[in-house]
């Protein structure tokens, strides 16, 4: 773990109204590997995610991203700093066909050259959205829809992407095949991958790090192969 | 049968400035899930604006022109100094804004302009050319098909094909996953605003020499019209918006034509009632208007 | 789903426990507002002898908007239904009181009973129009609800002009209202008759209307508005409660607009404007939606401001037509902006804004 930390967070606290959901949350994850955050339900694992975006405003600490405080950055300046953030249920657009969805992706860019050469990769990498590229939203499948929302954030070659239970509803084949396209990106472009997952086991086997919530705050933070490994951790803290 | 062919094209160059004004209608419900009941104020006072530069300069186009800028600007401005803060909980609140509006605008225009009609003048002439003995269709009426024709598929490209459409419609239909992908949410519902309010003062400029002329209520029937229009063809349609435009202003016209033009009010309402009653969704959108 | 259960009505209870204790609740509410209105009344009367006649014509005035804006927020405050179209239910009143009076006076007939009979009769043809836009009402939401009442406000009064043969265009007809009786005196003033007239009536409205928002009618209206769901779990026929509503906020705007016939003694379309419809809901709102209390705030303010201005107008030395340019609008534009305003900044209302100072200085002093 010799890389420089892609993101680091200190004692982020974060909620919707009185009561914050984050108490004072640090985390820090190096560029170009995979941290997976998992833990019970209501945990504040999609809060982590939504503050982080900027999609709530945080009530006190840091987020840096590659040195930079992010904070305070309006939302949709977020992809122009290099982070994509995959929303819960995915947020594909049923309005609007494929190719729309992924275009959206890479509009911010100033140079069009590349956004054009990105959504090309894109479809390389998804071939059954090639083949829907006029296809309306609310016609894919789930493991359709998994891929453009992934493919859509990727149009904008970001450096860290934050995805929100990737799984959910999906077959396990399906998301294994969406891990270990995770891990194929990370080793091919570098990326630095933060998810939020209620599937430990998937979550775990795909990540480097893992990092366990529990009511809004860090409980532990360790390398996922000792979390995986270490029935005593895995007992105390992840329940299986 | 000479008669026929005259009430349909009156009808169908009425209907055209409907659509106009319902698409812009169309426009501010799909942005931002508000019905602009101030539209008709906003675009009366454009014509205001276009009618004193018109007055004062000599020049018909250049207050055209005027006006188009001004309903841009009013909708920005609208949208920026007021509907932005309006609490969007109850459906309720946008539309009583949007009245306060109408009060507002109309009695600032009363006080400036005063409350009598002054003439709206027309670009070309309004009498019919006759084809083969057949009073058909008039410069003006070629002017207003030609012109709305423009704005209506120049709307269509902007919406289908540009970058600028394709971020409008995914703040409109997505504005929380649209700021993550970088647009400017809060921008595009400026401009939707701002394009609804041009668009409704073109229609303006287009259907005023074709009334009783300039009057700070001149819009009020004309609203409405385009209002059953808009509801004809599904609010959420700007297709529909367009068909519903012309087939409104067509049935007015045979109402007037055949019936008496007192009656048109009424006409209007009964068509109104008898769509939402039938129909609450539209023709052509299946959504319903009943949200429960 | 414990907003749901909230909802429900209590699980029946044995009938001798629960009829007495929802009796006697009754009766007090009833009696509360009893002596409400009678203490009202009483001040009216004294009021009435205390100030001048155009004053009390004024007052009258109050007390006929009153009528119309106390229905109106009813309608939209507690049961959430827009209505732009209250303005051409005040005509249909003012046309049927017209009409009635007509009759009357063209037979001969004379009597003290006429003209309540003539304000019964525009209360029923009103109901009746409510009814019917009702329906419609019933089955439309949001912007479509106030569109169709639009359509209604623009539409109507222009009915007057098509069918001139019966209310004669935009003349409009005259309304022949008996004079004061003379058990009175034969000096009493014309225009504290009228605030008796008008004032009576309308407090009569208002305990109905009181009594009706503290009932079980009053609790559907309100469920029905915050959650149509909800309601319809717990056993409310939103639909019908719906049509109640809007037949009874009707009733008192055909009430309403029949006492202003009766106080202009005339009546015509261009009294019926869509901006008298969109007077009226500016009025509830700025008076605080859903409170009676604020529809008093409401009339009060339709009346004063229009004479409010009139007055700031004659301080400043304006050519004729400039003065009249101003006189007609600036009430106008100031209720426009007060509209946008309050609801922006204090969706509450005059009356909210009231009841959170009280709140302040009870707190303060405890």
């Amino acid at each position: 773990m010799s890389a420089p930390d892609l993101l680091v967070v200190r004692g982020l606290v974060a909620g919707y109204g009185a009561a914050p959901v984050l108490q004072a949350i640090d985390l820090t994850v190096p560029a170009g590997t995979i941290a997976a955050v998992v833990g019970a339900n209501g945990a504040g694992k999609t809060t982590l995610l939504r503050a982080l975006s900027g999609m709530i405003r945080p009530a006190a600490g840091q987020v840096l991203l590659a040195g930079d405080e992010l904070r305070g950055t309006p939302v949709e300046q977020l992809v122009r700093r290099g982070l994509a953030h995959v929303p819960e249920g995915r947020g594909v657009i049923s309005e609007l066909t494929v190719d729309e969805n992924l275009r959206l992706g890479g509009l911010w860019r100033r140079d069009r050259a590349d956004a054009g050469r990105a959504l090309d990769e894109v479809y390389q990498l998804f071939e059954p959205l090639a083949r829907r590229r006029r296809h309306l939203g609310h016609q894919l499948s789930g493991g359709e829809r998994q891929m453009l929302a992934l493919g859509r954030a990727l149009v904008g070659r970001p450096r860290l992407l934050l995805l929100d239970e990737p799984s959910l509803g999906l077959a396990p084949r399906v998301v294994a095949r969406t891990m270990a396209l995770l891990r194929q990106l990370r080793d091919s472009t570098g990326l630095t991958v933060l998810l939020v997952e209620q599937n430990v086991r998937s979550a775990l086997a795909v990540a480097d790090q893992g990092v366990v919530m529990s009511l809004g705050r860090v409980v532990i933070a360790a390398p996922a192969v000792q979390l995986r490994d270490d029935v005593d951790l895995r007992h105390a803290y992840l329940g299986f | 049968m000479d008669r026929f062919v005259f009430l349909t094209v009156d009808g169908l160059s009425r209907g055209a400035v409907y659509a106009a004004f319902a698409l812009a209608l169309v426009l501010i419900w799909r942005a931002a899930r508000v019905v602009n009941f101030a539209q008709g104020a906003m675009a009366v006072a454009a014509a205001y604006v276009a009618y004193t530069v018109s007055t004062t300069t000599g020049s018909y186009w250049l207050g055209f022109v005027v006006a188009i800028v001004a309903g841009l600007l009013l909708g920005a401005l609208v949208d920026r100094v007021v509907m932005r803060h309006v609490d969007h909980a109850s459906p309720l609140n946008p539309v009583i804004v949007a009245l306060g509006l109408v009060l507002l605008i109309q009695a600032v225009l009363g006080m400036v302009y005063g409350n009598e009609f002054r003439p709206a003048e027309a670009p070309f002439s309004r009498s019919a050319l006759t084809v083969g003995g057949v009073a058909v269709l008039s410069p003006y009426d070629l002017f207003v098909f030609a012109t709305i024709g423009v704005v209506v598929s120049g709307l269509a490209w902007l919406f289908a094909r540009t970058p600028v459409g394709l971020r409008m419609r995914a703040a409109a239909f997505a504005p929380e996953v649209s700021r993550l992908l970088g647009v400017n949410v809060g921008g595009m519902l400026t401009l939707g605003w701002a394009l609804a309010s041009g668009v409704g003062a073109l229609a303006a400029m287009l259907v005023m020499p074709t009334e009783l002329g300039l009057h700070p209520h001149a819009m009020d029937l004309v609203f409405v019209s385009a209002f059953t229009a808009a509801v004809v063809g599904g609010l959420d349609s700007p297709p529909g918006a367009v068909v519903g435009g012309l087939v409104v202003g067509l049935l007015l016209s045979y109402v007037s034509g055949y019936a008496g033009s007192d009656l048109t009010p009424l006409a209007v309402l009964v068509l109104l009632l008898a769509v939402l009653l039938v129909r609450p969704g539209g023709l052509f959108a299946p959504v319903a208007a009943r949200r429960v | 789903m414990s907003a749901t259960r909230a909802a429900l009505p209590p699980k029946r209870r044995p009938v001798e426990a629960d009829d007495r204790p929802v009796d006697r609740r009754f009766h007090s509410t009833l009696l509360r507002h009893l002596a409400v209105v009678l203490a009202a009344g009483l001040l009216l009367v004294a009021v009435s002898y205390a100030i001048e006649p155009f004053r009390n014509f004024q007052l009258a005035t109050v007390a006929a908007y009153l009528c119309a804006t106390a229905g109106l927020t009813v309608l939209t405050g507690l049961n959430g239904q827009l209505s732009l179209g209250h303005g051409a239910l005040m005509a249909t009143g003012a046309y049927t009181v017209a009409l009635c009076q007509n009759a009357f006076a063209d037979r001969g007939m004379s009597g003290g009973w006429l003209l309540p009979l003539s304000l019964g009769a525009a209360i029923v043809s009103t109901v009746a129009v409510g009814a019917v836009v009702g329906v419609a009402a019933a089955r439309l939401r949001g912007p479509y609800l106030a569109g169709v009442t639009l359509a209604v406000a623009i539409v109507v009064p222009a009915l007057a002009v098509t069918f001139d043969g019966v209310f004669n265009g935009e003349q409009g007809l005259s309304v022949p209202v008996e004079p004061p009786p003379l058990s009175l005196g034969p000096y009493f003033p014309y225009e504290r008759w009228q605030l008796w007239l008008t004032g009576a009536a309308t407090l009569l409205a208002l305990l109905l209307l009181a009594n009706l928002i503290r009932s079980r009618y009053g609790r559907s209206f309100r469920a029905v508005r915050d959650d149509e769901v909800a309601a319809r779990l717990a056993g409310i026929h939103v639909a019908r409660t719906q049509v109640l509503a809007f037949v009874v906020s009707a009733a008192t705007a055909g009430l309403g607009g029949a006492l202003l016939a009766v106080l202009a003694q005339s009546v015509s379309p261009g009294a019926f404007s869509l901006t008298l419809s969109l007077f009226l809901l500016m009025a509830v709102v700025i008076g605080g939606l859903g409170r009676l209390t604020g529809a008093l705030w409401g009339a009060v303010l339709l009346v004063a401001l229009p004479d409010l201005t009139h007055s700031v107008t004659e301080l400043f030395t304006l050519s004729p037509a400039v003065a009249q340019r101003l006189e007609g609008n600036l009430p106008l534009a100031i209720f426009g902006l007060t509209l946008i305003v309050v609801m922006i900044a204090a969706p509450g209302g005059i009356q909210g804004l009231l009841s959170r100072l009280g709140r302040r200085l009870r707190a303060r002093r405890s």
